[in-house]
Parts: C-alpha cells; structure tokens; sequence
C-alpha cells in the first residue's frame, strides 16, 4: 500500500470540493456570492478544482454596494475574464433608486445593512435555489453554529433554533418552493488556513490586502480608509498611514490595520501574532453581542 | 500537521464548556477583541475569574439561559496538530444533537463530575459514543479540586466506568483528573495531583492517531458530478467526479459500478491539473474508466474484488431526531452519500433505554429515541456495516412533507 501525503490543508480543500459537488448535484439553480474578498476569492479557485475542465455548475454573483474599494473592481473584472465565467451583479444603488431601501445617514452611515435587500431580491429574481458563500465558523460565534447546508425561509430568514441535524458528510439539501439554501464549503477553515492556502496555491489577491500607503481617519478607535463614502465632518482629522485589509467589504464598514506585511508571509507572520480577530475590524459587528446572530435572522449572508 | 475532530459530552453541570474554555485560553486561541466582548459580559466566577463557558454559548437564548442548546463547532491549532471541537449539549433532551457532533468525531471526550461520579447521563453518552463507532475515548473525571484532588475518589469511578466501557466494547479509553475550572491536566500536567503518572488532555490529543481508512480494502466513490465540457477539444471528455470514502484507488485496478454491476479498469485519475498514480481516502478526484459504462449521480465506484452489501433490506441503528414521531406507515427518503431513494421503517425491533441500556420492545419513535429497526429500500443500496466503513454504512432519513432530516442510521446487518 503505497503511502501518501494528506495534511490538514489538503483535507478542508478535499472537503470544500466535496460540498461544491453536493450543490451541484443536489439544485437546479445554484449561485456563487462574490465579494472580491480573499474568501470568495478562495472558492472560485476550489471551484475550478471541483469542475474542470468542464464549466462551473453556477454564475458568480456580486452583490455591489457602489461603496467599493476601486482595487477590489479592477480584481473582479480580471478574474471573471481570466476563468470565463459568467457573473451577475446586484446593486445596492439600484435597490436605492427603485426607494426599495432607504441610505443611512449620519457619521456612521454604511450600506452594509442594504445589502440584504439586494440580495434577496437578486436571489427571487434568479429563482436561486442555493447560495454558496464564503463564511467560516470562526469568525463568530452565531456562525460557529450554522450549518454547512443552511436553510433560508421565503423571506430569506435563518432560524438558529430549528437548524436541521447534519450528520457525517450527508448534506439535505432538499427545500421547498421559495426557501434557498446558503451553503458554506469553507465553514471548517480558519483565518491563517485560508492564508496559509492562498499561498499554496500561489492565488493573486486585490492589492488592499497588502500594505500600502493611504489616507484615513480615525472612527470609534478604528482607522477607515478617508472617501467620498464616508461622511465625514470637521473633527475628522485625516492622516496618511501604512495600512493593509484584512477583510474587504463595504469602505464606509471595514477598517484597516496599520501594516508594514507586503508579502504573502508577512501577512501570515503577523495574523499568527496578531491579538485583534479578523472580525473586530468589521464595525458592523460591535453594535451588540447577538449582532450576527439578528443580521442573519434577517437574511444576510 | 493533520487535523483532529473530537467532540465533547456531559452535561451543563459537569463544565464541559469550561472545560472547552479552558483549552482554547491556554492554549492562546482566544483574540483580543473576543476577550473584550468577554470581559465586557456580566457573567463572572464567583472569585471574579472571566466566566470562560461563554466563548462557546454562541446563540442569545443559550446566553440568556446558560446552557449550550446546538453544536457549536471551534477551531483551535498548536504546533502540531489542528483541533475541532463539536460542542454538543449533554441534557436528555438535545441527544440529537449529541449524535450529531458525534457524528463526525474521531474522538470523544467524556466529563464525569468527580463529586456524582459515574451516574445516568454518563451511560447515555457513553452509549452514544460506541453507536457512532467512535474510536478514541477519553474520560475527564473533572471538578478535581472539589474533591481534594483525592486520588481515591478518583479510582474508585474509574474503577465504575471500566465496567460500562466493557459492557459498550468501547476499546479505547484514557482517563485523566482534571479540573476545567482551575486549569489542572488540562494544557499543563498539574502539581495538585502527583499521583497521576499520565500526560495532560492536551498532549493526549495532540498525539493520538487519526485514522484516515486509506489502508482499508473496501475502496469506494460515489459519483457525485458527472465532467463533460464538451467542448471541441474535449468532446469525448467523461470523469467521474466524487470523494473516496474509503481505501484506495490505483491506475489499472479493476472496478465494479453500482447499482448496475457494470465492471471496467481506471484509466486515468485525475486532480484538478495533476495525474494521479491513485486516489486515496479522503480524497476529492475525477476518475476516468476504460469503457463506456452509463454512471450517473448516486452511482458508487468500487473495488471489484471487495464488493458492498446490496440489499433492500437493512437493519440498521435509528436515533430519531424529528419532533414528529416516526410514522412506519409513511414513505421516507433515505439519502446515502449521493443516493437518495425512497424508504419505509417496516419493522421497529427494539427501543434503548439509553439511560439504562435496557432494550424494549416498542411500537413507536419519538425525537432523540434510539433503538433497532428494519429499513426497506425502493432501490437497492450499495452498503457498507457501519462498524467496518463508518462512511458507507451511515445514512439519514428525510421527511418529504417538510424536507427535515428526521432520523439518523447506521447500518448493522443486510437482511436477505
């Protein structure tokens, strides 16, 4: 019997793959959600693994707040091309103008919460059945809970009390008519494993996620990168600093942390240093201690 | 570095999510700002210590109650392996979901208060630890200190506890005295106890082995996606996408595709833009066969000299696990890997008294019992006994009025 080298990267990936068929057997109309962020960016390259050299199974869907960190674009446009896949965006703006959803306003004013509507309609108007998104179990504690295969009610609901059991690697995927189901391949990764892959497999990233010189202000203790989307007013004193990302999300909602990592290890030598977890970066979760949990009762990602 | 799955069993009381706590502040996994959500948490020790029970307790109701409802999955690493703990709730009530986080664990941890010693709930776990096949068991007798960290009270339920462990055939067992609270043989090897000549619970874990079932005969992938690009340059371009769930794959191995029986020969194995000389366990491949033979979805590929049970007849080991009770009248779907055909319960043999072991016999299945029944298949399944191939012998049973997974099963015997 011959020996072989299967280390704990290898198994998430082998796990992941495995997930990303389950949906393709198991609906009639899956979605890939697309954020420019290093985790979605991390499924596209486990979906090439899964299907080729045939298709994907799905379309990328973007759901674009119009508030974006232009890199994160520029990214996305390449990468569509590169793998020659179709995307399909959902714009928050769009939601704005139909008067589907009214923008904040204020000094921490953020489409963040928007987004939800913009998905949910983007989901109906798709007939998406089910949504493969990048979240991971350890960034928080209502998500330390969910399921691999989530069920979302009509009204695009997550109901933490009558999760369905998920057993062994067996994957219900049946729903009915106007339920979806979210489905999370990379629940079992941590943050260093989605780094320490990405430099594995030699996966190119938006150039936000290195350090790079920019102007920013300082908001409830955290540094926001200074733009046109923030509102911003006398007291706000801007200053220009060596920073990086460590998410990417909404720029009037991710933070970004002072940093000298230019390079994949550095980035991987300071999060195995780092004391702050990658969520305390994202304000939208300071609000109160069952933040997630109300956000994706209500139907976010 | 390899990844180690184990889960967690007792109940509210015996500090199992202290317990937890513990392993992942000692260990340095708990981040700054997780720290300050703690800190700025009202709970608290008596003595004025964070509380470290609520890293775990991850949804509101289980905060506003104290208790651990569903299974909270963590994630923690040292320098030589990778952890994940399914944290299952230990009351009578949420044994679903304790089957569940066992589901997938290759090793079991089970708390033992050191003030009640070996007591019901502890032969429920233990129970449900040996019907998932689990095969690492450590029992942490915790509370330690609130006993004196007497070494007599401590040999005296260990000594209780061999008994049930025979009696369930649960093979491998380590105990080790602990107290989660204080941080004794959990991470560091305690000063408290000089009489334990053991390792602490977090060099056991790091140490023990994980079984990968590559060394095992019964090679086995089921079909999950078909790959065909079809394209001009791939016209002719047909693999067969799937997870190995057991043994091992070679180029050139003769195989058998199930249901139809159809047999041919790997040609080529392929992993993403690698050729592979074989696909072993654990493994996400495509595999190409010399012939033409009809696969689709739900088809399972084998070893041709190692053949799956076939039968449509099954009996199998039930935890049921819908508030509506099983209903043997009704059809069910059964799904098994990539299988999903319809069933029936035509025979319920027996019910466990899982607090007591006790087997009854029974006309009706009610959420979390567990018990002995007759599985009866539309179509035949390719199967293996779960106690030789957990990932072929398993299956779960779906309500197709509401879509809920309703029952858990493990296969015991084809009935012929």
């Amino acid at each position: 019997m011959s020996t072989y080298n299967f280390d704990y990267l290898d198994e998430l990936e082998a796990e992941a793959i495995h997930i990303l068929r389950e949906v393709a057997g198991q609906f009639e109309k899956p979605a890939l959600l697309f954020s420019g962020g290093k985790d979605s960016i991390t499924l596209v390259r486990l979906a090439e693994k899964a299907f080729r050299p045939g298709k994907f199974p799905f379309p990328l869907v973007h759901i674009d707040t119009g508030h974006n960190f232009e890199e994160t674009i520029i990214y996305r446009d390449k990468m569509v091309e590169r793998i020659g896949e179709k995307l399909i965006i959902g714009s928050v703006q769009e939601s704005i103008d139909q008067g589907k959803v009214v923008e904040q306003t204020g000094k921490n004013a953020s489409r963040n919460a928007l987004q939800t509507v913009t998905l949910l309609d983007t989901i109906a108007k798709y007939g998406f059945d089910a949504c493969i998104g990048g979240a991971r179990r350890d960034e928080e504690k209502a998500r330390a809970k969910e399921r691999i295969f989530s069920v979302r009610d009509e009204f695009g609901q997550w109901d933490p009390k009558r999760q369905r059991p998920e057993l062994w690697n067996i994957y219900n995927g049946k729903i009915h008519k106007g339920e979806n189901i979210r489905v999370f391949p990379i629940s079992n990764w941590t943050e260093l494993d989605v780094w320490n892959y990405i430099r594995r497999e030699k996966i190119e990233l938006p150039s936000i996620y290195f350090s790079h010189e920019r102007d920013c202000i300082t908001r409830n203790g955290q540094l926001m990168a200074a733009s046109p989307f923030l509102n911003m007013d006398d007291e706000d004193v801007v200053e220009r600093k060596q920073v990086r990302f460590r998410t990417v999300g909404d720029m009037s909602c991710t933070a970004a942390v002072e940093s000298d990592a230019f390079l994949i290890d550095d980035i991987i030598a300071e999060i195995s240093a780092s004391k702050i977890s990658e969520r305390g970066a994202r304000m939208d979760d300071k609000v109160s201690e069952a933040a997630m949990e109300d956000r994706k009762k209500g139907g976010y990602f | 570095m390899n990844i180690l799955k184990f889960f967690t069993a007792g109940s509210v009381d015996d500090g199992k999510s202290t317990l937890i706590g513990r392993l992942l502040y000692d260990t340095d996994s708990i981040l700054a700002d997780q720290l300050e959500a703690l800190q700025r948490s009202n709970r608290k020790n008596d003595d004025g210590t964070i509380d470290l029970a609520i890293l775990t307790d991850g949804l509101r109701a289980e905060r506003e109650q104290g208790i651990t409802i569903d299974v909270a999955y963590k994630y923690f690493q040292t320098e030589k392996r990778k952890f994940i703990i399914a944290d299952t709730p230990g009351h009578i009530q949420y044994t679903r979901n304790m089957v569940t986080g066992a589901s997938t664990a290759n090793l079991a941890i089970i708390l033992i208060d050191a003030r009640n010693g070996v007591v019901e709930q502890t032969i429920r776990h233990s129970y449900i630890v040996s019907l998932l096949g689990i095969k690492h068991v450590v029992v942490c007798i915790n509370k330690m200190d609130m006993v004196d960290y007497s070494e007599t009270v401590y040999n005296s339920i260990i000594e209780k506890y061999k008994i049930l462990a025979q009696q369930l055939k649960l093979a491998d067992v380590t105990y080790i005295p602990v107290s989660a609270l204080k941080g004794d043989n959990v991470v560091q090897v305690s000063e408290n106890m000089n009489w334990y000549e053991g390792e602490s619970l977090l060099h056991f874990l790091e140490k023990v082995d994980t079984d990968h079932l590559d060394q095992s005969l019964l090679a086995r992938m089921p079909v999950q996606w078909v790959v065909r690009p079809q394209t001009e340059e791939l016209h002719d371009y047909r693999g067969y996408a799937g997870r190995v769930l057991s043994g091992t794959f070679n180029l050139n191995d003769k195989v058998t595709v199930l249901p139809s029986g159809a047999s041919s020969v790997i040609e080529k194995i392929e992993f993403f833009d690698e050729a592979l000389d074989a696909a072993h366990a654990g493994q996400s491949v495509i595999i190409h066969l010399k012939d033409d033979v009809d696969i689709s979805r739900g088809d399972t590929i084998v070893n041709a000299s190692a053949l799956p049970q076939e039968t449509k007849l099954i009996e199998a080991d039930l935890c049921w696990m819908d508030t509506r009770a099983l209903d043997t009248s009704m059809m069910y779907n059964i799904q098994h890997n990539s299988k999903i055909t319809k069933c029936k319960i035509s025979e319920i043999l027996h019910r466990v008294d899982i607090n007591t072991l006790d087997k009854h016999a029974a006309d009706e299945f009610k959420l979390n019992d567990i018990g002995r029944v007759i599985v009866k298949t539309a179509d035949a399944l390719a199967f293996d006994l779960y106690d030789d191939n957990r990932a072929n012998g398993s299956a779960i049973l779906v309500d197709t009025r509401t879509n809920l997974t309703v029952g858990a099963l493990m296969f015991r015997a084809a009935v012929e």
